[in-house]
């Protein structure tokens, strides 16, 4: 061992490493580490390896119910849907590329999120994202909308995996952090499920897909690090995507799985070969043995710490069953993949990297995975705002309206959905633009529901609520189709855990996000943290986003927003107090943001959902939508607009109309059907402890709010359709094919 | 109508124009990997949407020179039905089995979306069963769909009735000449277009406006 003397202390503090953590390394090695240990330390040990300031806090998310195969620790979670079906997801952040470098760090990330999916077996069938940018007028904002949204279709487009929808909202406290957190859903046999645990010892262990090249060499240890002034000195830790490989490796991944030859197979993701040799080792409890030389390389005299460290894209790593190397090897020719077989498991517990005819490493694999700190740290639980907030009431409702539809976190996204192709695979039948996307499963009637939620404006004023909300309004949207809402993947978004406030929010967030999934039966089976998010020492607002999947059991009873008829009565169900506080109203027309956020009944929620989407399921509701941003006129608005259809909207008797019509109280739906239809159902809420009232009538071609004025559908159209392409248009875009 | 879809190695809208294939006619294509050197016994086959060989540089120009093409090529020549959608329609300029260029959407970006297009031509028999001037809507997603050619090639396009179908007045997605989006050969056996027929084969997806493109070929070629 050659580099042991290079190891300074400048050199641990430029591999994110404490002193106190420094000296455990060399209390487990009995020794100090060489420079090539130290790197594969400082990226296993690394926030975004280890999660070590949330593992703590994560064990307390719901994690079973008996559909779920597989719950969080492997590269995605797996349920049951059904006929020896399973529905195989994960979401996953890729925010601090994406703001360095948008285009590549937003492809990249859809990327990474398809291999978690495509490593367990599953054929990726579906894309979303959850996107958070910083305000409009910010100068880096629509450079960073245009490269993202590019990157994702980009990459995503290539590999032919429709992407169907997500969020995307605006926020000054996201100048300097964007979020993009990526979210791939994808179809496996339940008893083919592929997973990381490298059992056994002799087995050999084989590389496939791209060459090693020097591209995004410490992407976790930036991941994991506070943004400054020079971050974009970062852009060489980017790395570039390269779709047509990913989907050769797709493609040769499952026709692989079609034999029995694998006993254990991971992707190469952050901390690349490191990360997945030493998760695979140790899950197996095995060890590893691994020779650099064999590696495929795509630049010449890379050392073995480049090498350990590279993120280069579309790898993956395998254990075979000895004797079956050649069988995969012809596949990945077929494929035009690089296949090598360059280590061999152990049973000594050890990952041992050899270069050159030198040991380069030398470690317990234990010591890179159990024995990595796990922190307690200290935590203030911040104060939930309180109070109702103060309004003017004489402003106009329709003056009002028209703004809000127009507003750059309500207007319509089809700039956004037009660059991604949602259509291919040919069973997405509920398209971008409703409250749940619905894709089929291939040759059948049953259907996944898939959505992304959460409103980091409620999670900052009550992380608690905020997160609680989060999770009912995934569960709310799925149900809106008509969905039996399964499971979530969470993809925790926060500021630096290292100070005690932003621990607080991660800690009540996931207080928030575990209740609701307690009483929603609605259980985490996968997720990511991405911390540290921060530009010189502000924090982006808490972002748990949640991603939800649910169930059809027949695509043609299916739910959407669209009015259909004219005639129609309208029902609101759910209770409407007028919440104002924190609500999209006030931040557009007052400029406030300020009081609570609105709270969530978790069993008003349930009772509520399980009614509505038990008129969906047996076919008496084919309109719903979930009362959300804005509240009961921007959803109405929303109805029409897909409908093309008006509404004449009953007055709020004896209630103030700016919180009747702009509050966001939660676990509300409005739906609309036949008006004799409309009378049985009030009676049957009535029955069932429902609230359920008439919200007015559907027809014509404007708005009419009674005392308050009308609208035409026409200009609410131009409102909602204009601000994205209007605030996009001058930008320059990246190429894309 | 035994029928085959081509396999690139990044196709992916193949098993999308099987489905469609089978759907319409109850019998399944064959598959064939873009190196393979002959195709099977078939009447009809489709060069799929996707991105060939990630296309990176020129749409379709590697997968124009694969093995299969040669077959493709000399076999279209005595009358054999080929049907190149999307990176098809790109791989088949590309190959010179079709006039014109695809050049890089107007508006820059990707598009995908239901478009309203107008049938010009039903004498084909990938056409035959549409009416002249009928408004149906096929989805795009593109980004490199703007159909191009010289004034002389487009002029005789029309001339000899080979622009199949055009996009409706000011709905064209990428800024193609003439709104075409698809034409046919001089001998009228090979046809490539943008939009995505095999895409809406099913109520369920939108409409059944491509089945009949694909019922067309059928009651042609059966």
């Amino acid at each position: 061992m050659t580099a042991q003397n290079e190891v300074t202390s400048e050199i641990i503090r430029g591999h994110g490493l404490s002193p106190e953590e420094y000296a455990r390394i060399e209390q487990l090695l009995g020794r100090a580490p060489n420079l090539v240990e130290l790197g594969v330390f400082s990226v296993m040990w690394s926030e975004h390896c280890s999660y070590k300031s949330t593992r703590a806090h994560l064990q307390r998310l719901p994690t079973k119910t008996p559909r779920v195969l597989q719950g969080p620790g492997e590269n995605a979670g797996v349920i049951d849907i059904g006929d020896g079906d399973a529905a195989v997801f994960k979401m996953e952040s890729h925010n601090h590329p994406s703001f360095i470098e948008p285009y590549q760090g937003a492809a990249t990330g859809v990327g990474g999120i398809m291999r978690d999916v495509f490593t367990m077996g599953a054929r990726p069938i579906a894309m979303m994202n959850a996107l958070r940018f910083g305000a409009p007028e910010h100068e880096k904002t629509r450079h960073l909308v245009a490269g993202v949204v590019a990157g994702i279709g980009g990459y995503g487009n290539c590999m032919g995996v429709p992407t169907v929808g997500g969020e995307v909202n605006f926020h000054s406290s996201y100048n300097g952090n964007i979020l993009v957190n990526a979210m791939c859903v994808g179809l496996a046999r339940a008893g083919k499920i592929f997973k990381s645990a490298a059992k056994g010892a002799g087995n050999p262990v084989v590389y496939i897909g791209s060459k090693t090249g020097r591209d995004g060499i410490h992407g976790a240890t930036m991941a994991s690090a506070e943004f400054s002034e020079d971050s974009q000195e970062k852009r060489p830790t980017v790395q570039v995507g390269d779709p047509f490989t990913e989907k050769l490796l797709l493609e040769a991944c499952l026709e692989l799985m079609e034999t029995d030859a694998i006993i254990a197979i991971q992707d190469m993701g952050a901390a690349g070969l490191t990360s997945s040799s030493a998760e695979m080792a140790s899950k197996g409890g095995s060890g590893i043995e691994l020779d650099l030389d064999r590696v495929p390389q795509r630049e010449i005299g890379m050392t073995a710490y480049e090498m350990l460290l590279s993120e280069s894209q579309e790898r993956m790593l395998a254990v075979l069953k000895p004797g079956r190397e050649a069988e995969a090897e012809r596949i990945f020719q077929k494929w035009e993949l690089d296949f090598a077989v360059i280590g061999i498991t152990t049973d000594t517990g050890r990952m041992v990297v050899r270069h050159q005819g030198l040991v380069v490493a030398d470690i317990p694999v234990h010591a890179l995975s159990e024995e990595a700190p796990v922190y307690q740290r200290p935590l203030a639980r911040s104060v939930p705002q309180a109070g109702e907030p103060s309004f003017d009431d004489t402003k106009p409702i329709v003056a009002s309206l028209l703004q809000l539809v127009g507003s750059p976190d309500i207007c319509s996204r089809r700039w956004v959905w037009q660059q991604y192709d949602w259509s291919v695979m040919t069973d997405t039948v509920q398209s971008p633009g409703g409250d749940a996307a619905v894709v089929r499963v291939h040759r059948s009637n049953k259907a996944l529901a898939i959505t992304t939620d959460v409103t980091p404006r409620y999670c900052k004023a009550d992380p608690f609520e905020g997160a609680k909300q989060a999770v009912a309004e995934a569960w709310r949207n799925l149900t809106s189709v008509g969905a039996t809402p399964l499971a979530i993947t969470d993809n925790l978004n926060f500021g630096n855990p290292e100070k005690p406030e932003i621990m607080g929010q991660i800690s009540a967030c996931i207080d928030g996000i575990a209740e609701a999934c307690r009483a929603l039966d609605f259980p985490v089976v996968s997720g990511n943290c991405s911390l540290y998010n921060e530009t010189n020492g502000e924090a982006i607002l808490p972002t748990p986003a949640i991603g939800g999947v649910g169930l059809l059991r027949d695509a043609r009873h299916m739910a959407t927003i669209a009015f259909k008829r004219d005639g129609d009565a309208i029902v609101v169900i759910g209770e409407t107090r007028g919440h104002l506080g924190q609500s999209l109203y006030l931040r557009e027309i007052e400029g406030a943001e300020s009081g609570a956020a609105p709270p969530v009944d978790l069993a008003a929620e349930r009772k509520n959902g399980d009614f509505v989407r038990g008129l969906v399921e047996c076919g008496t509701v084919d309109t719903v939508h979930d009362v959300s941003d804005g509240g009961l006129l921007v959803a109405l608005v929303e109805m029409s607009l897909a409908g093309e259809r008006g509404v004449r909207v009953l007055p709020p008797l004896g209630r103030h109309p700016i919180p009747f019509f702009f509050g966001e109280d939660q676990g509300r739906y409005i739906l609309s059907v036949p008006a004799e239809v409309a009378k049985s159902i009030t009676a049957h809420a009535r029955t069932a402890g429902v609230a359920a009232a008439l919200l007015g009538s559907t027809g014509g071609d404007r708005i009419e709010i009674d005392a308050s004025g009308a609208v035409g559908v026409a200009a609410l159209r131009r409102a909602h359709e204009d601000w994205f392409p209007g605030y996009m248009g001058s930008e320059e875009l990246p190429p894309t094919n | 109508m035994k029928s085959a879809v081509v396999v690139f190695p990044a196709s992916n809208c193949d098993r999308d124009a099987a489905v469609a294939i089978e759907q319409t006619t109850g019998k399944k294509p064959a598959m064939v990997w873009h190196a393979d050197t002959e195709l099977p016994d078939v009447d009809f086959v489709v060069l799929p949407g996707g991105f060939a060989h990630g296309d990176y540089l020129r749409c379709g120009a590697m997968a124009a020179h694969s093995a299969i093409m040669r077959d493709i090529k000399a076999k279209a020549e005595k009358g054999l039905a080929v049907l190149g959608i999307c990176n098809g329609f790109q791989v088949l300029t590309e190959a010179g089995m079709l006039p014109g260029a695809l050049m890089r959407n107007a508006g820059l970006k990707f598009v995908c979306r239901a478009v309203g297009i107008e049938v010009q031509e039903s004498q084909s028999v990938f056409s035959r069963k549409y009416e002249n001037g009928q408004q149906i809507s096929f989805p795009v997603a593109n980004g490199i769909g703007n159909y191009f050619a010289d004034e002389e090639t487009l002029d005789r396009l029309e001339g000899e009735g080979r622009v199949v179908f055009r996009y409706a007045e000011g709905d064209n997605p990428n800024g193609s000449v003439r709104n075409i989006a698809g034409i046919l050969n001089e001998k009228r056996n090979v046809l490539g277009l943008m939009p995505h027929p095999e895409r809406v084969c099913d109520p369920l997806l939108g409409g059944t406006d491509g089945r009949i493109l694909f019922e067309s070929l059928f009651e042609s070629l059966s």
